[in-house]
């Protein structure tokens, strides 16, 4: 029983972690760009939280919107200002560029709220529920279903919009996309903001469950990485499955090896990943 | 023959003022920053081999340093061998790294060699700090005092300076040779261009895996440099991500890919990181990696290319000429 519960949290975890991954992958695949500070995006979105409940109060829904719009605002005003000059430069600019940027924003998070861990008050999700025999705290349980929610709408705003194919169009010939009328800017704009959001709402998710200090970005944009690696650069039904199973991994090496190591197998997993299957489990070669 | 001379007056003051320094600046605060200023251009350069001239961004060299930091102090640790010893066990870990990680993403093209440096670095950092074998959190010390001038250990800076002064000069000096040789060449078509320079011919994963390997290697010299001074090494001053940052940023500020950036990117960087330093009193406020993240972040919008470029903008171009002539 209790390894089921085990395996109940770290799919739930998981779902959160395919959420944000699924804004990683989404730059990923439409401008072939990988951004260092996502996992800063997530975090920006915990401190987003925590500072509109304690200035303005409110619930779950009022935070976690909030976060999504205040990093939609930062991914949009990111690209503008740094990312669209970037973009046709060397690699060392476009891989620097982020990787400042990381830097930057945990460092001056670090600075203005310090290292300690920090929670949300409590708010109106707590307690727990007993499904057929296992124990699931309500805001985990929140969390999970609601990222599982947002991401596969993602995944339609995608596919099945306008705004999904003009993003498509422009991530598969910028050029020819021009001459339909689209402009390739505001559509990249555009994603960086979907992607920014979709960190945004994630961390907001995850405050409600979890504890937090400055420091979570690096081990968020890994955690990023890997999932990204494993269900293949571009793909949102990839980043669902592989944040579902990375999730799981995590939670049953840290039921089994101890807490420590769940950053260890997930990371070493990332290794042997380059090593058998570099594009993923649904990606092309 | 004539065009040749002004380059070699230039290596000939730049050495002497390396010479002259510690006579110079007795004194224990800048005899200090000189060795900093040098092992930060030591681990610069040696990034810059496969991050400038190659072009392949590493963001976890620290892995390297960090493997080439614990092995003296392993080594004396468990057998009670000179820390000196170590050095070339700590080579060899870092070789067999490169080789983890250059094999599997050299065939593949752009970012995925910088993720998988920042993993691998991550994962022997959080590694490091549970394995008990080497001391877990606490790290591992070395001798306290010098059992023999082959400890190297000195109270003085002096000998450390000049130590790590003749392991830059060699490192200078393979950089300079490999930039005029058919590799240099290699390096720089793979950096503009990978397939086109695949189409002419050029080795491509060979020199990109040859780059990484000579890399790793001055990398993890410089760590062994570094514990072998300070005779103390944690997963954090070996592994931690400031290490990494510091060499991409020193070469960056300089200019990536050219002999003497990394050499203008540290005698830029130390003096205001030490100042930053005394002004603020330490990286524990984290102000140290705020200036940091806005360099990188300013370098890669505005000025990819350093300093050196920068330069070139702000000097009109006939006073260049004048200049040079």
């Amino acid at each position: 029983m209790l390894l089921l519960q085990v395996i109940v949290g770290g799919l739930l975890l998981g779902a959160i972690y395919a959420l944000f991954s699924s804004g990683l992958t989404l730059i990923w695949g439409m401008m072939n760009f990988i951004n260092f500070a996502h996992g800063e995006f997530v975090m920006l979105g915990m401190y987003v939280a925590l500072l509109v409940v304690l200035w303005f109060g409110g619930g779950p829904a009022v935070f976690s919107f909030a976060s999504a719009f205040a990093l939609f605002v930062l991914g949009v005003v990111i690209y503008a200002s740094l990312i669209r000059y970037v973009l046709r430069g060397p690699m060392l600019s476009q891989i620097l560029s982020t990787f400042g940027l990381a830097l930057l924003l945990r460092y001056t998070v670090f600075f203005i709220f310090s290292a300690n861990f920090v929670s949300l008050p409590q708010t109106s999700l707590s307690g727990t529920v007993n499904v057929g025999g296992i124990l699931m705290p309500v805001p985990q349980l929140v969390a999970g279903v609601v990222a599982i929610i947002l991401t596969v709408g993602l995944h339609l705003l995608l596919t099945r919009t306008t705004v999904g194919s003009k993003l498509l169009a422009v991530s598969e010939d910028r050029n020819a996309a021009m001459l339909m009328g689209i402009r390739p800017d505001r559509m990249q704009a555009l994603a960086w903001g979907l992607s920014a959001g979709a960190a945004g709402i994630a961390g907001a998710l995850m405050a409600t469950a979890y504890p937090w200090s400055p420091s979570v970005g690096e081990t968020f944009g890994l955690t990023a990485f890997v999932v990204v690696a494993l269900g293949g650069f571009g793909s949102v039904p990839g980043a669902l499955y592989a944040g579902l199973i990375i999730g799981l991994i995590q939670a049953l090496s840290a039921f089994w090896f101890g807490p420590i190591y769940k950053d260890i197998v997930v990371y070493a997993l990332f290794v042997v990943l380059l090593w058998l299957r570099p594009q993923g489990l649904m990606g092309k070669a | 023959m004539k065009q040749f001379v002004p380059v070699r007056w230039n290596v000939a003051i730049l050495a002497a003022c390396l010479l002259l320094y510690p006579l110079l600046f007795s004194d224990p605060f800048y005899l200090d920053i000189g060795v900093t200023f040098l092992l930060a251009a030591i681990s610069a350069s040696a990034w810059n081999i496969v991050g400038g001239y190659a072009g392949q961004v590493s963001v976890g060299h620290s892995m390297f340093f960090g493997v080439g930091a614990y092995a003296p102090l392993l080594f004396y640790t468990l057998f009670g061998w000179t820390p000196v010893a170590g050095i070339p066990f700590g080579i060899a870990a870092s070789i067999v790294l490169a080789i983890v990680i250059g094999v599997p993403t050299f065939r593949l093209k752009g970012h995925y060699f910088s993720m998988a440096t920042i993993a691998v670095a991550e994962l022997i950092r959080i590694f490091f700090g549970t394995w008990q074998f080497v001391g877990a959190a606490i790290g591992l010390q070395g001798p306290a005092t010098a059992r023999g001038w082959w400890d190297l250990t000195f109270r003085s800076e002096v000998p450390y300076y000049y130590i790590f002064l003749a392991v830059l000069g060699i490192l200078l000096g393979l950089t300079y040779a490999i930039e005029r040789r058919r590799f240099g060449y290699s390096l720089r078509a793979i950096k503009a261009g990978e397939r086109a320079a695949r189409s002419l011919g050029v080795p491509v994963q060979l020199a990109k895996m040859r780059a990484l390997v000579l890399s790793a290697t001055f990398t993890s010299i410089a760590g062994s440099l570094y514990s072998l001074k300070t005779g103390f090494i944690d997963p954090d001053s070996g592994f931690g991500i400031l290490i990494s940052v510091q060499m991409v940023i020193i070469a960056a500020l300089g200019g990536a890919g050219t002999l003497y950036g990394p050499l203008v990117g540290a005698a830029i960087l130390i003096p205001l990181q030490t100042a930053t330093n005394t002004w603020f009193g330490g990286g524990g406020s984290g102000l140290t990696y705020i200036l940091y993240g806005g360099i990188i972040v300013l370098i890669a919008r505005f000025e990819p290319g350093g300093v050196f470029e920068l330069w070139h903008h702000i000097i009109p171009q006939r006073w260049r000429s004048k200049l040079a002539a």
